[in-house]
């Protein structure tokens, strides 16, 4: 019974995170190491590693994310997750990786192909905010904490309602599984 | 400065006049309940002793009822009154301006989105929380809002209307009475709602014009060392990315347009005095400020920040 109550407290905290407004906080540090992830060199690709994103689990950083994700545009070319010119984010196929540090680099750095570097327009704290929605979109972060509704045309259930996904082995489009 | 009952317009002198009438007959009906109250309690002690208190007199019912009705008849009566004075508020409220100012007002989380229309692309105004308009002139608002639904108020010259996003409404008003008016976001609309504050200078006819001149113009490069450090701190470590200088290559529309930053008096939306001091620490950790808002703080050096404000005092 004790231990019931222990458990039920601990689950209670830990839903905390969740609705957690990190303001007038110091903005986390952009990741120490990115792993190498470009598909025209030579060798195998990478399996995606597992670094921690600060917003994974809290709902208010992905919803910046998400707001931000429209407001610089990623929509021009990312669609809402779908797709155009640029990749589609809300499939399993990573170019450059799905772990966090690997998103971050993808867009802190850019990515060839026209993907444009934001290391010098955003926050690092904005930039974890996008790398949290942009894995929210192909259900890589605790189900809990994604967007159970989009205000956009829905071509899939949202990312609340899809069960959560295993990092992908990462790749050039068009390899196998494609 | 902020009140309803001191209106500078004919529109708001109507509701004015509807709340004082409103504000008399209710004061008049509750002293004549209170004083019709302390009548019967006094009369009944003057008249029989405590031991008859339960059982009525006599012709009593027939005598409550009478009251009962005329006070209902009464009451139905004022009530179709104020409905009648209400409508006719509303219909002078709701006649179209003739020759209207436009002005489109987009509403966004927790700022004002300021657009003087006109057919002539070169000649519209973006600014934000802070306009210009003429006395004697209708002022016709487009209200739109980009995210959740806010609410336009100026209480010293028009009623309330609600920005809703997908949805256009309009609203109009004609400042008779030259001053400086607050206005306030009236639907909460997030953590910052409180902070939403609008700012509307009523000048005469001449004077705006020599605002909407000097407003109407682009900024040009600067020729100094520190303001061209200043403007390329600017351009380079995140601020272009959301503000507009028209005139420069930042364009874009996500935060307010900063042309003619320093001719406002007021910042973040009518927080904080457009000061030196505070424009540097606002820019530093707008979080500090306003908690929630969706600047960012800017890690700049001294040196750099410096350059940044002292470039930015210069968009007059």
């Amino acid at each position: 019974m004790r231990n019931a109550f222990l458990i039920l407290v601990a689950i209670a905290c830990a839903g905390c995170e969740r609705e957690e407004r990190r303001l007038n906080q110091p903005s986390p540090p952009a990741p120490t190491q990115f792993v190498a992830q470009v598909p025209l060199q030579p060798g195998p690709t990478f399996v995606a590693t597992a670094t921690e994103a600060p917003f994974d689990d809290n709902a208010y950083g992905t919803s910046e994310g998400e707001r931000l994700f429209s407001q610089m545009n990623c929509v021009g070319c990312h669609a809402h997750g779908g797709g155009s010119m640029g990749p589609a984010l809300m499939d399993d196929q990573w170019i450059y990786g799905s772990d966090p540090s690997q998103i971050f680099a993808s867009i802190a750095e850019g990515r060839a192909n026209g993907m444009p570097a934001w290391k010098y327009r955003l926050t690092n704290e904005q930039i974890w905010q996008i790398v949290s929605y942009v894995r929210s979109l192909s259900a890589l972060t605790p189900k809990g904490a994604r967007p159970s509704r989009s205000d956009q045309m829905m071509v899939k259930p949202a990312p609340a309602q899809t069960p959560n996904a295993k990092p992908k082995r990462s790749g050039p489009p068009g390899g196998a599984g494609h | 400065m902020h009140s309803v009952f001191d209106p500078a317009s004919p529109q708001a002198r109507a509701v004015a006049h509807l709340w004082w009438w409103m504000f008399g007959v209710g004061a008049a009906v509750w002293l004549a309940v209170m004083a019709a109250m302390l009548l019967s309690l006094r009369r009944r002690r003057a008249v029989r002793g405590p031991d008859e208190l339960m059982q009525p007199a006599p012709g009593m019912d027939s005598h409550i009822e009478r009251v009962v009705k005329a006070a209902t008849f009464v009451t139905v009566l004022i009530l179709i009154g104020f409905l009648a004075f209400d409508f006719s508020i509303g219909r002078i409220l709701a006649q179209q301006p003739v020759d209207p100012l436009t002005i489109e007002l987009t509403g966004h989380q927790w700022w004002w989105e300021v657009q003087y229309a006109n057919q002539d692309l070169s000649q519209r105004i973006v600014t934000a929380n802070e306009m210009h308009v003429p006395v004697g002139q209708p002022v016709r608002f487009i209200l739109r809002s980009r995210d959740v639904i806010h609410s336009f108020w100026m209480p010293n010259l028009t009623g309330k209307r609600d920005l809703i996003p997908g949805y256009q409404s309009t609203i109009w008003f004609q400042a008779d009475t030259a001053g400086t008016y607050r206005g306030q976001c009236a639907e909460f609309c997030g953590l910052q709602h409180a902070k939403m504050a609008l700012t509307i200078i009523a000048q005469p006819k001449a004077q705006y014009q020599l605002w909407y001149a000097a407003a109407v113009s682009a900024q040009t490069e600067p020729a100094d060392s520190t303001l061209l450090y200043g403007q390329r701190i600017f351009m380079t470590s995140g601020c272009s990315v959301c503000h507009a200088i028209s005139g420069t290559q930042a364009y874009s529309t996500v935060g307010p347009n900063l042309t003619h930053f320093k001719s406002r008096t007021l910042i973040a939306s009518g927080t904080l005095p457009n000061t030196r001091e505070n424009v540097a620490r606002w820019v530093l950790n707008p979080q500090a400020i306003k908690p929630g808002t969706q600047m960012p703080p800017s890690p700049l050096s001294t040196d750099q920040l410096s350059a940044l404000v002292t470039y930015l005092e210069t968009l007059k």
